[in-house]
């Protein structure tokens, strides 16, 4: 009894909250557009049945994607967005990573929990910091401007530019943080041994740290990468309109066009988008578990 | 000893404490326990011995209520358990991993059952203070469990269950991580305990030493099913397979043809052109049986000539001697290229000994100082 | 070890990148002047202009209200799950369950919310503080639970039995032991869930009705204009209180590790 209710409750607000509201997405996303309350058709009535209801669904919204290009379009520049995003936060978190699994034991603790703490602040406003840095009169500007590296402004916010900084600020503690893990575990002895056998310094860091920190590597890019396709705030506030994301498009299809049809089918496509990072993830974190037990 | 006098296994009347009828356990199709049948009773001390993975934890945990048997019934004082949750049955377990409460110091670990039964402060108080002093743990009564050692957590996990003083106490290897010394002297604790408060002991262990020390009954598992159950000088002496013979100590076993030579007498032809050797057996054998005998290497005798009044006697010759203090033990290459092992107290001093490697010996032994076995 | 050049370095700029918009931000918001690039002179007046927009505040408190009942009904939930996951053996459906966990980790905001909203309006929900606590409720409650999860995964399941077999209750049991041990993952799922209610924009966006508006709303709103002094102002006494939160978790852990220290020495 105890049991059922410890499975049971738990498992019905996911249900009601998780499953059946994506299946409602999944439904309207076949439906029609209506100037009608709710705006979208056919609503479902007993009366009718399930038949009548069932024949009015179609893909017309689907179809309706691939002829517009700002869909597409949006897909692949998110797509783009997020793997260049994911490579700059490379770049830059695995030389951090590394420095910090070098540091002294009594640094350690402290060095994670500067890295942890941006989490707990938060994220609008960590976006928002950048707004004033990069604007045209912003910090940048003028420090550039004053130490007369520049003669002109640059222009960087409401551009690509921005969002990619945006995305690697944000997200950079996902991407250190399994590097770290990795890198921790690594023993310092293997590239004295590999140094031992002739390797020198910059040899042995590419046949053995890194190979070894491979899985590191390869879960943080996950980390970054998944949720940076659908992100919203870092383009709406850094990007201007000239940088389309998905996110940001599904939004304005929901609120500004009040399509909901459509938006429901950008959200379905993006799902089905996700689907293939998340698996090779899932199966990158098994193997993982299963080299650990 | 009390063991002497203490049998109720031979008395048909014993009403005993727990029964397992037919028990069966299986994880999915593995199969842990099979079709186990066993009695033990009350103010026993019952040791059981198998290898790694035969199933005693699992026999345990059926008795302490954590596992449900697949088929089969127990009975504790003629009520069948199996329905009854583990909180409520009066069996308390020590577990193999010791399951001590990390957030709790050694003094609560062990108050934490008597507080379950709301036992008054003050008796509370001086059973953990009883219980703390049986086990030496009176100056780690404040520490949490991650601040002492391995032994040390292991005496919290006795007193922890012993402080219940329950009917049935299950101790799943709870010497394992002793010293020796601390070992003999928790063992002759447990014999105390259990004459003091009458407790019915099961327990399980890899040392066989221990469980012929301390044992009533001892019971040998192999692969789920029970081999032998019988009292340690029982099972050293006339174990009932090969198996037991094996596990139990230091053994030779011998495989030949049997032949009956007149009343619970047989011969062993055990190798060509050698003369059979004589064993006495109860069990029946038919004529030419595959049969293996078992002798232990004490019960071996090593002779420079062959002893006239000799049963059976071998000729050899010396392959090794590893020395062990109290007695060496030679390792004599016999007809066929096999090894047999005989030892000998070292009552004179080594240089006296008097033979070296490659000297050639007999063996010989008497006709009851082996066990005849079928398999 | 001794840090090569490198890695002091990269340790130095990687911080520096971390840290420094974060403190130029909380420095600007001293800034007397309007235009919030150009620095003026030292003020507060900016923290007396927020706190006295009564639409702040107002958005604070259902924020608040909102984050305190969410993450508290997330963290039951959450701690509910991760037992049925990681204890509950075998039931019809776990695979589903266990997906439906993981799932909304990975599931863009903009998506959950979208869903959420049509699953209100379908059922006819007035759409206001309710409907963003049953939302963060959900998404947070999956944080709470792997948070959870894997502390009990890593949790010997022989002391639950032992407490069992010392004569508790399956409650007992629960409350006594299994409940101390992962006090600290539960607390840490409750932070986490209520950070992540009070920063979320996107879920609550969606979920949200005209009569409860959220800070982080409300921030988006003003910035979406443009940088502007009573948002420093705010950002920076956000950042003091979770600064202040993390020091003070650090010092009570360290405080808890010196007594546990000294009651070992004491016994000497
Ligand atoms: N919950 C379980 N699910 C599946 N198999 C199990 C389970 N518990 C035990 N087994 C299996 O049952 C067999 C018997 O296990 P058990 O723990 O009883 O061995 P044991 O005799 O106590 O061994 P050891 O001396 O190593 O402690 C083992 O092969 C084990 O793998
Ligand atoms: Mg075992």
């Amino acid at each position: 009894m105890r049991r059922v209710f410890i499975i049971a409750v738990p498992y019905l607000w996911l249900l009601a909250l998780f499953l059946i509201p994506f299946a409602i997405v999944l439904k309207i996303s076949l439906s029609d557009v209506a100037m009608a309350r709710p705006p979208y058709l056919p609503q479902f009535s007993w009366e009718a049945g399930w038949g009548a209801f069932l024949s009015q669904l179609d893909f017309e919204n689907f179809t309706f994607l691939t002829t517009d290009d700002l869909y597409w379009k949006a897909y692949l520049s998110s797509l783009q967005i997020a793997a260049t995003s994911t490579l700059l936060t490379l770049l830059i978190g695995y030389p951090i990573a590394y420095a910090m699994a070098r540091a002294p034991d009594e640094w350690r603790a402290t060095l994670m929990m500067l890295v942890i703490l941006p989490f707990w602040t938060s994220f609008l406003i960590r976006v928002y910091s950048w707004m004033g840095i990069l604007s045209q009169e912003g910090y940048l500007n003028q420090l550039l401007l004053g130490l007369g590296v520049i003669s002109e402004p640059l222009i960087i916010l409401n551009t690509k530019v921005a969002v990619y900084i945006g995305i690697v600020y944000t997200y950079i503690p996902f991407m250190i943080l399994p590097i770290y893990a990795a890198l921790h575990r690594l023993d310092s002895s293997l590239i004295e041994a590999a140094e031992d056998l002739g390797c020198s310094r910059a040899k042995a860091f590419w046949l053995i740290t890194v190979p070894l920190s491979r899985n590191g590597i390869i879960a943080g890019c996950f980390l970054v990468f998944i949720p940076t396709l659908g992100e919203f705030v870092i383009p709406s506030l850094l990007g201007g309109s000239g940088t389309l994301m998905i996110g940001k498009v599904l939004w304005e299809e929901f609120f500004n066009n009040r399509d909901w049809p459509v938006a429901s089918a950008v959200a379905v496509v993006l799902v089905l988008i996700l689907i293939i990072p998340i698996v090779l993830f899932q199966q990158n974190q098994q193997k993982q578990n299963e080299a650990q037990s | 000893m009390p063991e002497c006098a203490f049998a109720p296994w031979t008395d048909p009347g014993a009403e005993p404490l727990i029964r397992f009828r037919n028990v069966t356990k299986r994880f999915g199709d593995f199969t842990a326990v099979r079709d186990l049948t066993l009695d033990i009773y009350e103010h026993e001390f019952f040791a059981l011995l198998g290898p790694s993975g035969c199933g005693k934890t699992t026999m345990m945990r059926m008795l302490a209520g954590f596992e449900t048997p697949s088929s089969g019934h127990i009975e504790l004082a003629g009520q069948n358990i199996v329905p009854v949750p583990p909180n409520k049955r009066a069996v308390n377990m020590m577990f193999q991993s010791y399951a001590l409460f990390p957030h709790l110091n050694v003094w609560d670990n062990i108050a934490f059952g008597l507080k379950r039964d709301g036992m008054p402060k003050d008796a509370l108080r001086e059973r953990v203070a009883e219980m703390l002093k049986l086990t030496h743990l009176e100056r780690f009564a404040r520490r949490k469990p991650h601040q002492i050692s391995g032994g040390q957590r292991q005496r919290v996990a006795l007193a922890r269950s012993l402080a219940k003083a329950p009917k049935l106490l299950l101790l799943d290897e709870p010497m394992g991580a002793l010293d020796k010394k601390l070992r003999q002297e928790t063992q002759f604790e447990l014999m105390d305990i259990q004459e003091k408060t009458g407790t019915t002991f099961v327990i399980v262990t890899h040392d066989q030493e221990e469980a012929m020390t301390v044992a009533s009954r001892v019971a040998v598992m192999d692969e789920g099913e029970l081999i032998q159950v019988a009292t340690p000088s029982a099972i050293y002496e006339a174990p009932n397979c090969v198996y037991v013979a094996d596990f139990i100590g230091d053994v030779n076993i011998i495989e030949g043809a049997a032949h009956r030579a007149g009343e619970d007498r047989y011969t062993v032809h055990w190798a060509d052109g050698q003369a059979p050797l004589m064993a006495a057996s109860d069990k029946a054998f038919s004529p030419a049986q595959n049969a293996f005998l078992a002798i232990r290497p004490e019960k071996v005798l090593v002779t420079a000539e062959r002893p006239a009044d000799a049963v059976n006697a071998i000729q050899g010759r010396i392959h090794d001697i590893a020395y062990l203090g109290n007695i060496s033990t030679y390792h004599v290459e016999v007809a066929g290229g096999r090894m047999l092992k005989a030892q000998t107290a070292n009552t004179r001093r080594i240089e006296n000994r008097g033979f070296t490697w490659e000297n050639r010996v007999w063996l010989s032994w008497d006709s009851t100082a082996g066990v005849l076995l079928e398999r | 070890m001794r840090l090569s050049w490198f890695n002091i370095t990269s340790l130095t700029l990687g911080f520096a990148f971390l840290y420094l918009p974060m403190i130029i931000l909380v420095i600007y918001s001293f800034n007397e002047s309007r235009l919030v690039t150009v620095w003026t002179g030292f003020s507060t007046k900016w923290y007396g202009e927020l706190l006295s927009n009564q639409a702040f505040l107002d958005a604070a408190w259902v924020t608040l209200k909102v984050a305190v009942f969410s993450s508290t009904l997330a963290t039951v939930l959450g701690t509910l799950a991760a037992y049925a996951l990681v204890r509950g053996a075998r039931f019809p459906g776990r695979t589903l369950f266990s997906g439906m966990i993981y799932a909304p980790l990975v599931m863009p905001e903009v998506i959950t919310g979208l869903s959420l909203l049509l699953l209100f309006i379908g059922i006819g929900l007035d759409r206001g503080v309710l409907t963003i606590v049953l939302a963060h409720t959900t998404f947070a409650m999956c944080y709470v639970s792997v948070v959870v999860s894997s502390r009990l995964v890593s949790f010997d399941q022989s002391l639950e039995e032992a407490a069992l077999d010392l004569g508790c209750s399956p409650w007992d049991a629960f409350r006594l032991v299994t409940l101390p041990i992962i006090a600290p993952a539960v607390i840490s799922g409750w932070l986490l869930a209520f950070t992540l209610s009070l920063d979320d924009l996107v879920i609550a966006s969606f979920t949200t009705g005209p009569s409860a508006t959220t800070l982080p709303i409300k921030i988006f709103s003003a910035v979406r204009l443009g940088v502007s002094p009573e948002i420093n102002a705010l950002s920076t006494l956000m950042i003091a209180v979770v600064t202040l939160g993390v020091i003070i978790a650090s010092l009570i852990s360290k405080r808890n590790f010196v007594r546990e220290q000294q009651g070992v020495a004491g016994r000497h």
